[in-house]
C-alpha cells in the first residue's frame, strides 16, 4: 500500500448526508484483525469511486461508500461493529 | 443532534494572500450554524456538464456571524484548488456544507495543555485552534510546531508573531525544513523526536495532541509521540493525503 490516503476524518461530510451523529468520533472493530480504532483513524482511498476505508492494522476494507445521483451505497461487511458516542439517554 | 447535512450556497466576500500558491477565502454563508476550531467543510464544484467533485477545508477560524474563513493551499492538477485560488473571485457563489468532523476538535471549555504539530498546510486547522483560543480568552497552554519549508512558505506568520507575543500560555516554534531566516539557528530538516522533546510538552503533563498535515509527516509525528511516551488516545490526526486537490 502506497500513502496515498486520507484519514477518516475526510468521511464526516458523506456520512453525514446519511446519519444525524458524527460517524467519524465512532470506534469500530475490523472484521479480519480485530483492531479497534475511531473512524476518524481509518485510511482512506478517494480515488476509487467513492470512499474506500480500510484498517490502519491490516488494510482491510471496514468501509465503502459510493454516492449515486439518487442514492449512496454504504458497504459496512468489513466492520464487525461500531460504538457510537452519544450524549446520556 | 444536527439536522440532515446539506448543500449550502456561499459567496465569496474577501481574499487575503497567505503566500504565492495560497490564499484565505472569506466566505459568506446565509444562515451559517457556528463550528468548533479544527471542524472543515466540504466544497463542490460543479461544471456545466453536470460533473462534480469536491474536496474537503478545514476551517481557518472561528465564525463571525455568517462569515466564515477557509485558507487553500494550491496544488498542482488540484482541480478544486487550482479553481479556488486562481479563478475564484470576489461576490463568486461556491456550494458547501458543514461544519463535519467531530473527532479533529478542540472544545474552547478544556482546560488541558495542548500540543498543535503542523506539517504544511496542516497548520490550519490548529491555527483555528489558537484563534479560538484567544476568543474564549482560555488559558489552556497551548504549544504550535510548526513544520515548513521556508519563510515564504509560511502561513499567517505575523499574527503568530503577534499571538505568541501577546498570548499568555501560547508558545509557537516554526521549524524550516528546506531554508531558513537569517539569525535561525537550526539548521532546515525536517521535525524529528528531539524537535517534539524540546518545543513540546513532557508525556507526564499529558496534553491533547493534534497532528495535522501530509499523510507521511502525520504517520512520523505520530508514531514519535507515542515513542515518547504520550497516551496513543490522546494523539488525536489528521491527514490530508498526497494531494488535498
Amino acid at each position: 500500500m502506497t500513502q496515498d490516503y486520507q484519514d477518516g476524518n475526510a468521511l464526516a461530510g458523506p456520512l453525514a448526508e446519511l446519519f444525524t451523529v458524527d460517524v467519524t468520533a465512532a470506534t469500530g472493530r475490523c472484521v479480519s484483525c480485530g483492531h479497534t480504532g475511531r473512524v476518524a483513524d481509518l485510511r482512506v482511498y478517494a480515488q476509487a469511486p467513492g470512499w474506500v476505508a480500510r484498517c490502519p492494522g491490516c488494510e482491510h476494507v471496514m468501509l465503502r461508500l459510493v454516492r449515486s445521483p439518487d442514492a449512496a451505497w454504504l458497504d459496512l461487511q468489513g466492520t464487525l461493529s461500531l460504538r457510537v458516542p452519544l450524549p446520556p439517554a | 443532534m444536527n439536522a440532515r447535512l446539506e448543500w449550502r450556497v456561499a459567496k465569496l466576500s474577501g481574499v487575503h494572500h497567505e503566500t504565492a500558491t495560497a490564499r484565505t477565502l472569506q466566505l459568506d454563508v446565509p444562515g451559517w450554524p457556528g463550528h468548533l476550531p479544527g471542524q472543515h467543510v466540504d466544497v463542490r464544484l460543479t461544471d456545466e456538464d453536470g460533473y462534480s467533485t469536491q474536496r474537503s477545508y478545514s476551517l481557518a477560524a472561528p465564525a463571525d456571524g455568517d462569515r466564515i474563513e477557509l485558507t487553500v493551499q494550491r496544488v498542482k492538477d488540484g482541480e478544486v484548488s487550482e479553481y479556488l485560488t486562481d479563478t475564484f473571485s470576489v461576490g463568486d457563489p461556491v456550494e458547501l456544507r458543514g461544519p463535519v468532523g467531530g473527532w479533529f476538535v478542540w472544545h474552547p471549555s478544556r482546560t488541558a495543555p495542548v500540543l498543535l504539530v503542523a506539517g504544511g498546510s496542516g497548520i490550519v486547522p490548529l491555527m483555528a485552534m489558537v484563534r479560538a483560543r484567544r476568543q474564549a480568552r482560555s488559558r489552556a497552554p497551548f504549544r504550535l510546531l510548526y513544520s515548513v519549508r521556508s519563510p515564504s512558505d509560511q502561513f499567517y506568520a505575523s499574527e503568530l508573531r503577534r499571538l505568541a507575543r501577546d498570548d499568555g500560555g501560547l508558545d509557537v516554534a516554526t521549524l524550516y525544513t528546506r531554508s531558513v531566516p537569517t539569525g535561525v539557528m537550526r539548521p532546515p530538516r525536517r521535525i524529528g523526536v528531539a524537535d517534539l522533546e524540546m518545543y513540546g510538552w513532557p508525556p507526564q503533563f499529558e496534553p491533547t495532541c493534534f497532528v495535522c498535515g501530509p499523510t507521511g509527516f502525520v504517520e512520523k509525528v505520530a508514531n514519535s509521540l507515542v515513542g515518547l511516551g504520550h497516551d496513543p488516545r490522546r494523539i488525536r490526526t489528521e491527514r490530508f493525503g498526497p494531494t488535498g486537490g
